[in-house]
């Protein structure tokens, strides 16, 4: 991202220069586009809704009386026919945070104007995303199948199936959220929308590739959030 | 970067906009200097029909008049149920209409509606909206499309809370802090559809809040005109911004326990339901823990209080600050007791459990931090004091209200000391005592300072000066009366009279708090009823008010130096102003009037000794 340079505005050395452009007039984040700023800002409040669950969660399994159901047991998938503790949360795992991946490549060619290779990571993030999500769906129909429910439980805890459908699902529709912004920017990179600056449908916004990295916050983001769900679901 | 900035030394200190100096001869020849402009002209969307214009608008104005009006509605509606309330209790044998499970329900919306629907769309949503892109010298909010969804979700949140007056059961009937088990059973008002609705409509407002409060926030951080520095910034601005804060971070925590107690009560999962004894028989849920959704609901009720109260401390400063024609004393020390509250509103959380049956270690932490937050606060009831103090104080109905402020926060903020130490709290939770302590500090203290910003500001939203006389007298009935209603209400705590009882049935109390229970009603009804003066005012004032002209008050920020009163679409004109210095310079010595704009450079003000700010 070229800014264009302004005359003193160049960075003093140190905390003086963290303080003085702090507190400075117009901007205090340098450069920033007001979206980006934006994102940062919903997201660190986004962060703040996925520890509440997750600490909810701590206290939830903390206090039940019954057992909690051990995670590489429930989380076993067979394949030929020996269980295989994790092997479909890895394989789902790796996909997200490859698609992860694509998307900063897209980041990258969408501010070196490359439209082709831009849309195409676009697209495969989609895809991964996309992914993610049916394995999701399938892992929640083999648990649903084995008779876990929101309300009950046979390996043990009953607040097991009610966080675990709660909180994955919660993530699952940031997911989903993500992936169907990921296919309508994908039809606008590939459209052209943003070489030309075309208005936004609802938000009549001018098109800029910086919206590109927008939603890559967003979907780091996602990517992030389930490292940590991760740990505390299948490690713990 | 290190020797970038050796090499450019001399002409980084040139550039510096502090070189003001009281002699005008030796001033340097670039004292006007401001920084160039960093960002570029704000792309808008004009309205041309009636809808684009004025239903579905994407200007802060006409939203933050949208957020007020619906504000306004809710409130009188929180206003109608707190008088059948004090009905009930004062002459019980007028309200024959009314069960205990009716009373329980206007409790509860009272509560509620006031606290979120009222209070804090009104601070954040209303004057939001209104004041932060005027008074930072912006166009617009930095998303206005996304500013305008945001009022449309706080108007559903609003329909869909109103229609659980109409379902079969009711409106949800457990307090508004609509603690588990109990809110989702069987037996309490409500607990079917009412209570569903509750949690949907607090979900919503939580999304179409936070679609708000970005839009805050990044305008305050990212959209301010040339010269505006976050020190120059008026403590309205102040206080909304870090009020924003709060709820950005405090409100995912009421998301999160509407949407668990949502699945709670949907499909009976066990999240705060624990095993349940219900007429002999054993209840579906087990194993979940209430107290958890007790530390996440203060975790969104705590800051909330001060997501209320900060707003109002920055509109009152202002306020004070212009009626006593005086710099706002302190300056910087507002900001960061402003700063410093938000900040410790997150550790306090549970000086609201005492009595929830927590580790006591717990009460002994939050007890401490809770004192402690006396402190900032007390800096800044000082320094509103030390403003007045030989100021050239205007005795106009915004004054007043002013003064109403601060004598009642002070009350209330004495009577929160008591309450936040464990062991004088254990007696008197759940007592009259806590009801006239918040109602106090959080309800009727910046409900004044609403007041006062109404008057305030009206003449620039309306461009007619509202009526004095019919304003003090608002003011002096709503004060004499605000107090009539909650000191007798301290009386009463001490004495054990309970709260949300539906009536004292033959207990002692009956016999000692009859004569006053009427009293406080027949006052509340009396403080109510003076409200409606400032709606005939407001509707009197916009046929034959008198014309207010361009800054009526004298003031010195941005928003009452627009091009057009009331401001057009777009606020400054052609082009947006430039900021020389804070909003506080009144009385100037030296100056030849007793207010210089922060528009004013400083070249045509030379004789005088202002702050460097």
């Amino acid at each position: 991202m070229s800014d264009p340079k302004i005359e003193g505005l160049e960075l003093k050395p140190g905390f003086k220069g963290m303080a003085s452009d702090t507190a400075s007039d117009q901007t205090m984040f340098k450069g920033v586009h007001w979206g980006k700023a934006m994102m940062w800002i919903f997201l660190l409040s986004d962060t703040f809704v996925f520890s509440c669950f997750l600490i909810a969660y701590m206290k939830g399994r903390g206090s039940t009386p019954v057992e909690w159901p051990n995670p590489s047991e429930v989380f076993a998938l067979d394949a030929f026919g020996v269980p295989v503790p994790l092997l479909l949360i890895a394989i789902m795992t790796f996909v997200l945070i490859t698609s992860s991946g694509t998307m900063a490549l897209a980041v990258k060619y969408g501010y070196e104007k490359n439209r082709k290779m831009c849309g195409w990571l676009v697209l495969a993030t989609a895809m991964g995303g996309l992914t993610f999500v049916g394995m999701q769906a399938f892992e929640w129909s083999k648990l649903i199948h084995e008779g876990v429910r929101p309300w009950e439980n046979p390996f043990g805890a009953a607040q097991f199936g009610s966080f675990f459908f709660m909180i994955t699902g919660f993530h699952g529709t940031h997911v989903s959220i993500g992936v169907i912004f990921l296919f309508i920017y994908s039809y606008k990179v590939f459209a052209g929308h943003y070489d030309t600056g075309k208005r936004g449908w609802f938000t009549t916004m001018k098109g800029d590739y910086v919206e590109i990295e927008i939603l890559g916050l967003y979907w780091h983001f996602v990517d992030l959030v389930w490292v940590f769900i991760f740990a505390f679901f299948y490690l713990w | 970067m290190s020797e970038e900035y050796e090499n450019n030394k001399s002409s980084y200190q040139a550039q510096s906009s502090e070189t003001i100096s009281g002699d005008g001869a030796s001033s340097a020849p670039d004292m006007d200097y401001v920084r160039p402009a960093e960002i570029g002209e704000q792309d808008l969307y004009h309205g041309h029909s009636f809808i684009t214009k004025w239903i579905f608008c994407q200007d802060a104005k006409v939203i933050g008049v949208q957020y007020f009006l619906t504000a306004v509605f809710t409130g009188i509606v929180g206003l109608i149920l707190s008088w059948l309330m004090r009905l009930q209790l004062g002459f019980p044998e007028l309200a024959g209409f009314m069960t205990a499970e009716h009373y329980y329900q206007f409790v509860t919306m009272h509560g509620m509606i006031m606290v979120v629907y009222f209070l804090t769309a009104l601070f954040l949503g209303g004057f939001g909206n209104y004041l932060i892109p005027l008074m930072v010298g912006a166009r617009d909010m930095v998303f206005p499309y996304v500013n305008m969804i945001s009022f449309w979700m706080f108007f559903i949140a609003v329909a869909v809370l109103m229609a659980s007056f109409f379902v079969p059961g009711g409106p949800t009937g457990s307090g508004w802090t609509l603690y588990p088990p109990q809110a989702i059973l069987e037996g309490t008002p409500g607990s079917g559809a009412g209570i569903l609705l509750m949690l949907i409509s607090l979900s919503l407002f939580v999304i179409g809040f936070t679609m708000g409060g970005l839009n805050y926030l990044i305008t305050v951080l990212q959209a301010r005109t040339r010269g505006m520095t976050l020190m120059r910034m008026p403590l309205t601005v102040w206080g909304i911004f870090t009020a924003t804060v709060l709820a950005m971070l405090a409100f995912p925590a009421l998301l999160v326990s509407s949407i668990m107690m949502t699945l709670d009560k949907v499909l009976g999962t066990s999240f705060f339901m624990p095993t349940i004894l219900k007429a002999g028989e054993v209840l579906e849920y087990g194993g979940g823990s209430p107290i958890l959704f007790q530390h996440l609901f203060w975790f969104f009720g705590h800051p909330e209080v001060y997501i209320v109260a900060l707003p109002a401390f920055g509109i009152v400063s202002d306020l004070i600050s212009v009626h006593s024609r005086k710099n706002i004393f302190g300056y910087r020390m507002m900001v960061w007791a402003i700063v410093g509250i938000g900040a410790l509103s997150f550790f306090v959380w549970a000086h609201h459990m005492y009595v929830s049956g927590m580790n006591p270690w717990f009460g002994f932490f939050f007890a401490t931090t809770t004192l402690i937050i006396a402190v900032p606060t007390a800096m800044k009831v000082y320094n509103w004091i030390l403003t007045l103090w030989r100021g050239n104080i205007r005795m106009n109905t915004v004054m007043l209200w002013c003064l109403g402020f601060i004598v009642t926060f002070v009350n209330g903020g004495i009577t929160g000391i008591f309450l936040g130490n464990v062991t004088v709290d254990v007696p008197l939770s759940d007592t009259y005592f806590v009801i006239a302590h918040f109602h106090m500090v959080m309800g009727i203290a910046p409900l004044m300072v609403i007041m006062g910003a109404v008057y305030h500001w009206f003449p620039l939203v309306a461009g007619r000066m509202l009526d004095e006389k019919l304003g003090k007298w608002h003011f002096w009935i709503t004060f004499l009366g605000a107090y009539s209603i909650y000191f007798p209400m301290h009386y009463l705590g001490f004495i054990g009279v309970p709260r949300r009882y539906f009536e004292m049935y033959d207990s002692p109390y009956m016999t000692s708090a009859v004569g006053m229970n009427e009293f406080i009603s027949l006052a509340a009804f009396i403080v109510g009823a003076a409200q409606f003066i400032l709606i005939y005012n407001i509707i009197k004032t916009l046929k034959v008010g008198k014309p207010a002209g361009k800054n009526p008050w004298k003031a010195n920020s941005l928003e009452w130096h627009t091009s057009t009163v009331p401001p057009e679409h777009g606020n400054f004109g052609d082009r947006l102003p430039v900021v020389h210095r804070w909003a506080y310079d009144y009385s100037v010595p030296g100056a030849n009037d007793d207010f210089i704009p922060q528009t004013t450079p400083p070249s045509e003000v030379i004789n005088t000794e202002v702050e460097k700010t």
